[in-house]
């Protein structure tokens, strides 16, 4: 079944009977080529991308829960190239180029709004840092323009300019950023896969690697063995756990982080803004809602839920900002499951175990990047060599000295 | 969060500087012939448990100790506190080395 505007009049006319499910649920065959691990955004992605793309067959994905339980559906739907490392900014272009179409690409909306962001600066040397962080996009194929105030007044007026800590000096915008519906972008890649003949099998959880002599044969799951040639992980804040089970220890912790979400308010922000001294970025729903989020918690969790003290943090960023935020009532907040890497930096690499790949460590930034990740770890699994936008987010990047600290603020996971 | 401090009692969280696996404690041998290695391993690789996790919290805007304290990552029960003094001490004076 194909989307089009026609077939939604001929539902219209009709009641809506045509709709069907747009997955199959099969039940797990004794063994694939290849086993993706987790039935998230990513995993679904390069499920997608390994069929479709790659051209590979007898392809799973096991989800422990239901597809797009974890970060895909936790996130605050951002998606932007403004990076500036070489080993990054390459990357998050290309993810940026496959989510300007990729509503055409698996014909499904998923609400791709490219509405800019403005990352805001109080400093002189903020300015020259973002200056910097623009050309550096420039160089890399994104956009970037640098505001002075009167070019930030002219978007938001009602910004507190005159902060008397931080006061707004300027921004840098990048047009091509803005959001996408992240539940959208799960269930496009989900029917993307299953129409290529992928097995989507949800409630199957690994519980553990067969290796034999340092080569992988196959997984423990909550439904039984299933044997593989190759099998990906892509799970997520939950990394560290499953790769503990194949015996690995990785540079990554697991912190909680979360987010927020207003009573629905009149259509006030067009696009993304972030307040570069205290952490705190926002943008606005298609139903009103403002969406907004801070830093992490700062310790590790695998709860899903945060504290109070990082809402009265999150929310004091928000204040100083857009004093009128403190009329608006909070609806909901939630919290997902970051891999922190040492570096704040993604890996995405085979392992040390022959037929085991790993696809982690995305911080708090994976959902910007799930179409590329997708791409570039079925470009990994298929072909056995990385992607040239990836080549730099190798597992053992830390033995060997070259981390990519975008951040600036080094093998330090819990201040990413 | 409240954490039990040994000397002061329950104490916010958020007084404290989390600094992350309480192993970080054991800080290799610099003049081993593996110090490389060791250290790489010291520094990156994490046992990032879902459950019971010893890590190590510094009391900032406290008494400026460092705690290990006893947490389970999964509902956030904190279920003990020592001063990472304490341990140190025990293990270089000879006892559990």
């Amino acid at each position: 079944m194909r989307y089009s505007g026609l077939k939604v009049i001929k539902e219209a006319l009709t009641g809506h009977k045509g709709w069907k499910p747009i997955w199959r649920n099969p039940e797990p065959q004794s063994s694939y080529d290849y086993i993706i691990v987790g039935g998230g955004g990513h995993g679904l992605a390069t499920a997608y991308y390994l069929a479709k793309t790659f051209k590979k067959a007898r392809i799973a994905v096991l989800e422990k829960s239901w597809l797009g339980s974890g970060n895909i559906g936790r996130n605050t739907t951002i998606i932007r190239s403004n990076y500036m490392l070489p080993g990054n900014e390459p990357f998050y272009e290309f993810s940026m180029k496959l989510w300007e179409n990729l509503e055409q690409e698996f014909n499904f909306n998923a609400m791709v709004s490219q509405r800019g962001i403005l990352n805001l600066l109080h400093t002189d040397a903020q300015r020259d840092a973002y200056r910097r962080r623009g050309n550096a996009m420039i160089l890399a194929g994104a956009d970037a323009e640098l505001l002075d105030q009167d070019g930030v007044r002219k978007m938001y007026p009602w910004l507190n300019f005159e902060n008397a800590r931080f006061p707004i000096k300027g921004g840098l915008l990048h047009r091509r950023g803005g959001t996408a519906r992240h539940d959208g972008v799960a269930w496009g890649y989900a029917r993307g896969a299953d129409l290529e003949g992928v097995d989507l099998i949800q409630n199957c959880e690994v519980t553990g690697f067969r290796i034999e002599n340092g080569k992988l044969k196959g997984v423990e799951t909550s439904r039984g063995y299933i044997g593989a040639g190759k099998v990906g992980v892509a799970v997520a804040g939950s990394s560290g756990r499953v790769m503990a089970k194949a015996g690995m220890r990785l540079p990554i912790e697991s912190h909680v982080l979360q987010a927020f979400v207003s009573e629905g308010l009149k259509p006030t922000i067009d696009g993304v803004i972030t307040f570069g001294a205290g952490h705190f970025y926002v943008s606005q729903s298609d139903k009103g809602g403002l969406v907004f989020g801070g830093d992490i918690d700062g310790y590790n969790s695998y709860a899903q839920r945060g504290n109070m003290a990082v809402i009265e943090d999150v929310a004091q960023g928000g204040m100083a900002l857009m004093p009128a935020i403190g009329r608006a009532r909070l609806l909901r907040v939630w919290g997902g499951i970051m891999d922190m890497s040492m570096d704040g930096s993604p890996i995405i690499d085979k392992t040390p175990i022959e037929g085991l790949y790993l696809n982690a460590g995305w911080c708090y930034g994976g959902f910007k990047a799930t179409p590329a990740s997708g791409y570039a770890f079925a470009h990994l699994l298929a072909t056995d060599t990385p992607h040239e936008t990836a080549r730099f987010y190798r597992l053992d990047r830390f033995e060997r000295g070259l981390p990519i600290d975008e951040k600036g603020m080094g093998a330090t996971p819990n201040l990413h | 969060m409240l954490i039990p401090h040994p000397l002061l009692g329950l104490r916010d969280s958020e007084e404290f500087a989390y600094l992350g696996d309480a192993s970080l404690l054991d800080r290799p041998d610099g003049m081993a012939p593996d110090a490389a290695q060791n250290f790489y391993e010291y520094q990156h690789l994490r046992d990032n448990p879902a459950g019971v996790h010893r890590e190590l919290w510094f009391h900032e805007q406290g008494d400026r100790s460092w705690l290990i304290v006893t947490r389970n990552t999964i509902t956030h029960e904190i279920l003990g506190a020592e001063l990472a003094r304490d341990i140190k001490l025990a293990r270089s004076s000879g006892g559990a080395a």
